[in-house]
């Protein structure tokens, strides 16, 4: 039964003046953040380019997504003749609502959240299988063959990397004993990311799948299929698949924080602007990555989810429930030693047994 | 270094099996006439000691005439080369056969040398125009198309 | 209850951020496999072979810069070496020399962009496509040193070439050379060992030996299948047999062969233009040639080893000052004839890769 009833909140009193007050700062919260990470990424990348980055629009560039905003809110709005125009219309903001509503879970500090809901974590889960409804309407409404491959792509490839991704959120609910996300920060007297080490890992790439982040582009891989879904947006709703891309990096580096790095806990700092460092750090990971690694190929992508995520996830929750239920009370440090051997043992030994991907086919 | 084999030394080979199609020896080429070029290519190709197995370039001059088509042949085991010209007298609708079944490398520059001189090559698998357009009036490296500059 | 499927066709280019010019290729796919392609050319004809027999033959040079526009300026020499071939001119010590240093460098840099470009299309996100571009600039100063163009050179003449290196060149030169084979090496082990990469280029785009050689492929194409044939060494022009250097070849014709050998080359053309700088002779760099050159009648081939393939030019003279015919013997184009068969069976992801691989420049192709 969920719980609606707002417990030792830190803002308690009048629900419905609750509700709204969070509601506003929440969208706020993201809609600063994304325009902060669009500025972020472009001069951290330009670092490992060799170059600086914008540096035009105001100081130090920081003006840069407000110039953008304003370009792209000029531009001619596109609709395609022949394309399905209520699935197109609709396409964008079905697939950037779920990212918001997905915030209302998260806990930026000790109880300050929209709804502490006892089942946080399985609600996000959830709420981020929609945002591929709205990409896949986006690829089917713009009568393009281009936005077709994409969006098929997207599917398939968000399809495959829910397992995985599930499984190791799993093994964190076990340690922690609870779906709560502030109970599962709570719970971090040590962040997980040392008792779940390869939980963590398989956790991050299957998000890296979900947002849709270079290794895995191949989305909206703009060498081949040159932007995939959003060929044919322009305007405002081009803008709010940009934002929805960045709201959902966001989203899974705050994710990030509060499974594995323990969300808002840290000396010194009040605990909201660990929060943000945390998160901030995440990003910087994730941007790390696109700037170095090329991308993929969709029959790679598949290959890699089922045949080496999903079996090393399935054994990650199988040691995971054998330690909470044989051991519950080993010391920390054993465990942390025993994951992170365990961990290099079989990602070494099943990397041999992975063959990427299929060859050529006879025609 | 590649030896430019001088013509007349492959004549005195050709001779025996194909005296009557080789026009003429030149210092540098050798001349041939069109209809036969399929044959004497392929004794080219497969004959041991000459084994020209790289089909360097094909190219078409108009000379008022006739149009004379160029074949440059190299052995990469020998290295060894050798030029092979044929000529076409008939001005309206050339035809020379094709030697795409011998050497691959001819497909797109025969289909070039189509397009561009109106020369066809019939045994071809794809003799279409490849730059200007189905429709494009005239074959415009010919020297009475006009030349604009 | 079978699945009914259908094999759509789909248009890439010519209008694509991959297809390195106005290229395009009508493919027939079932899913994402490739069954079928169709490659459309001419999207960049401009006529130059018909354009240039109304120019003088000095006038036709600056054209053949516009073949390769990438690679500029090793295009003017085999027509260059064609005419002077036809008129009997000679050319001095000292402009062989330099023409062996600039093409060498010229190899170098397409080599760099081809590189980079790979990377790009296999989704690098322009980090090693900047990177190369990095070292493509001291190199395009170089060259703006000595003729001041920075990307269409126009530095070839009949009878040599035309300006002398200043004297701020050679310690540029040097100082280059010092720390482009550190460079590479850096690159090469950032990029070589990669997983992603390996798993994107090997075994992928396979041209077999026997169609390489069957369908004319030339330059790195043609070596990476196998076949150690490369004209700077089978058939030397301009000073070449007097320098020691490799032939780097592949064994398994894919697209990761494509790229190790362009590395491979990278470093040989290095050791070439160290050999060159030790030898350069003093002296004139241009014989005095009439401005309206009138050769003899008659007709001349040559060919060099361009970076891209094997680059040739057909000349007939007919005596008058104007070039009778003036044909181009397109590598890149003539190395596109057995696309259709790299390609099928592949899915688009690899198209684009092993499209990219060959390394094609629309200004040649299309002429």
């Amino acid at each position: 039964m969920i719980d609606f009833a707002p417990q030792e909140l830190l803002w308690s009193g009048n629900f419905w003046l609750h509700l709204l007050l969070f509601a506003g700062m929440i969208i706020t919260f993201i809609l600063l953040m994304v325009m902060f990470f669009i500025w972020y990424e472009r001069r951290f990348i330009s670092r490992f380019q060799i170059r600086v980055g914008p540096n035009r629009a105001g100081p130090f560039g920081l003006l840069q997504p407000v110039a953008d905003v304003v370009k792209i809110l000029t531009k001619e709005d596109i609709v395609p003749a022949r394309g399905d125009k209520i699935v197109f219309w609709l396409a964008p903001i079905v697939a950037l609502a779920p990212v918001f509503m997905m915030f209302a879970v998260i806990p930026f500090q000790g109880g300050a959240l929209l709804a502490d809901l006892n089942i946080g974590i399985l609600y996000i889960v959830a709420i981020s299988s929609v945002a591929s409804i709205g990409v896949f309407m986006a690829g089917w409404g713009s009568n393009n063959k281009y936005s077709l491959i994409g969006a098929m792509r997207d599917v398939a490839q968000l399809v495959s990397y829910e397992i995985p991704l599930v499984l190791s959120i799993v093994g964190v609910v076990l340690v922690a004993g609870s779906l709560s996300l502030t109970e599962i920060v709570e719970a971090q007297t040590v962040p997980f990311i040392l008792l779940q080490p390869l939980g963590f890992l398989i956790f991050f790439i299957g998000s890296l799948a979900e947002i849709n982040r270079t290794p895995f582009d191949l989305v909206e891989a703009d060498s081949e299929i040159v932007a995939g879904y959003n060929i044919e947006y322009s305007g405002m709703k081009w803008a709010t698949f940009f934002l929805m891309e960045y709201a959902e990096a966001l989203t899974s580096s705050a994710i990030i924080t509060t499974l594995f790095l323990g969300g808002w806990k840290g000396p010194l700092l009040p605990p909201f602007l660990w929060f943000i460092i945390k998160v901030v750090a995440v990003f910087s990971v994730i941007v790390w990555v696109r700037a170095t690694i090329p991308r993929f190929r969709i029959d790679q992508v598949m290959a890699f989810a089922w045949k080496f995520l999903l079996p090393l996830a399935l054994i990650n929750l199988l040691l995971t429930s054998m330690q909470v239920v044989f051991w519950p009370e080993a010391p920390i440090w054993s465990i942390i030693i025993a994951s992170l051997f365990i961990m290099t043992a079989l990602i070494l030994i099943w990397s041999k047994f992975l063959k990427m991907g299929g060859g050529r086919l006879e025609v | 270094m590649t030896l430019a084999l001088t013509a007349s030394e492959i004549a005195t080979r050709l001779k025996e099996g194909f005296a009557d199609i080789i026009v003429e020896a030149g210092p540098d080429s050798l001349l041939v006439k069109s209809e036969s070029l399929l044959d004497i290519a392929s004794f080219l190709k497969t004959e041991p000691g000459l084994d020209f197995n790289y089909l360097v370039h094909i190219t078409a001059v108009d000379y008022s005439d006739y149009f004379e088509l160029v074949y440059h042949l190299v052995s990469l085991k020998h290295n060894h080369n050798l030029m092979i010209k044929a000529r076409c007298y008939d001005r309206e609708a050339p035809t020379v056969p094709s030697l795409v079944s011998l050497w691959r490398g001819a497909e797109l520059q025969e289909r070039e040398i189509f397009d561009l001189m109106g020369i066809r090559f019939y045994g071809h698998p794809n003799m279409k125009r490849i730059f200007l357009w189905e429709g494009f009036p005239g074959h415009p490296l010919r020297r009475d198309f006009a030349n604009g500059a | 209850m079978a699945l009914k499927t259908e094999p759509f066709a789909i248009n890439l280019g010519p209008l694509h951020p991959s297809t390195h010019g106005v290229f395009r290729m009508r493919a027939t796919m079932d899913g994402e496999v490739i069954v079928d392609l169709e490659p459309v050319f001419g999207y960049l004809h401009r006529g130059i072979e018909k354009l240039a027999e109304g120019r003088t033959y000095k006038q036709n040079i600056p054209f053949t810069d516009r073949l390769d526009y990438i690679s500029s300026m090793s295009n003017g020499l085999p027509y260059v070496m064609a005419v002077e071939k036809l008129a009997g001119i000679a050319v001095p010590e000292r402009a062989e020399y330099l023409r062996v240093i600039m093409a060498e460098l010229q190899r170098i840099v397409n080599h760099l962009i081809a590189v980079g470009t790979l990377a790009n299309d296999l989704g690098a996100f322009q980090t090693p496509f900047l990177y190369m571009f990095r070292e493509r600039e001291r190199i395009i100063d170089l060259f703006e040193m000595v003729c001041g163009q920075r990307l269409l050179y126009n530095y070839m003449r009949f009878g040599g070439v035309s300006h002398d290196i200043p004297d701020e060149f050679l310690p540029a030169l040097k100082k280059l050379l010092n720390r482009l084979p550190g460079f590479i090496a850096e690159y090469d082990q950032l990029l070589a060992e990669n997983e992603i990469l390996l798993a994107r280029t090997k075994g992928i785009g396979i041209l077999p030996k026997k169609l390489a050689i069957n369908s004319s492929a030339s330059g790195p194409v043609l070596r990476a299948s196998g076949v150690k044939w490369d004209i700077r060494k089978a058939d030397p022009y301009s000073v070449y047999d007097r320098f020691e250097f490799d032939i780097p070849t592949g064994s398994a014709g894919d697209c990761y062969d494509r790229y190790r050998i362009k590395i491979a080359e990278m470093l040989q053309s290095i050791r070439i233009i160290e050999q060159a700088i030790e030898q350069l002779p003093p002296g004139k760099v241009w014989n005095k040639v009439p401005l309206r050159l009138r050769p003899p009648v008659g007709e001349a081939f040559a060919h060099i080893e361009a970076p891209k393939g094997e680059l040739g030019f057909y000349v007939v003279s007919d005596g008058s000052e104007k070039p009778y015919r003036f044909h181009v013997r397109a590598s890149t184009l003539i190395n596109l004839t057995a696309l259709r068969d790299m390609i099928v069976g592949w899915k688009l992801a690899d198209a684009i890769v092993i499209f990219g691989s060959i390394d094609i420049c629309l200004g040649e192709v299309d002429r």
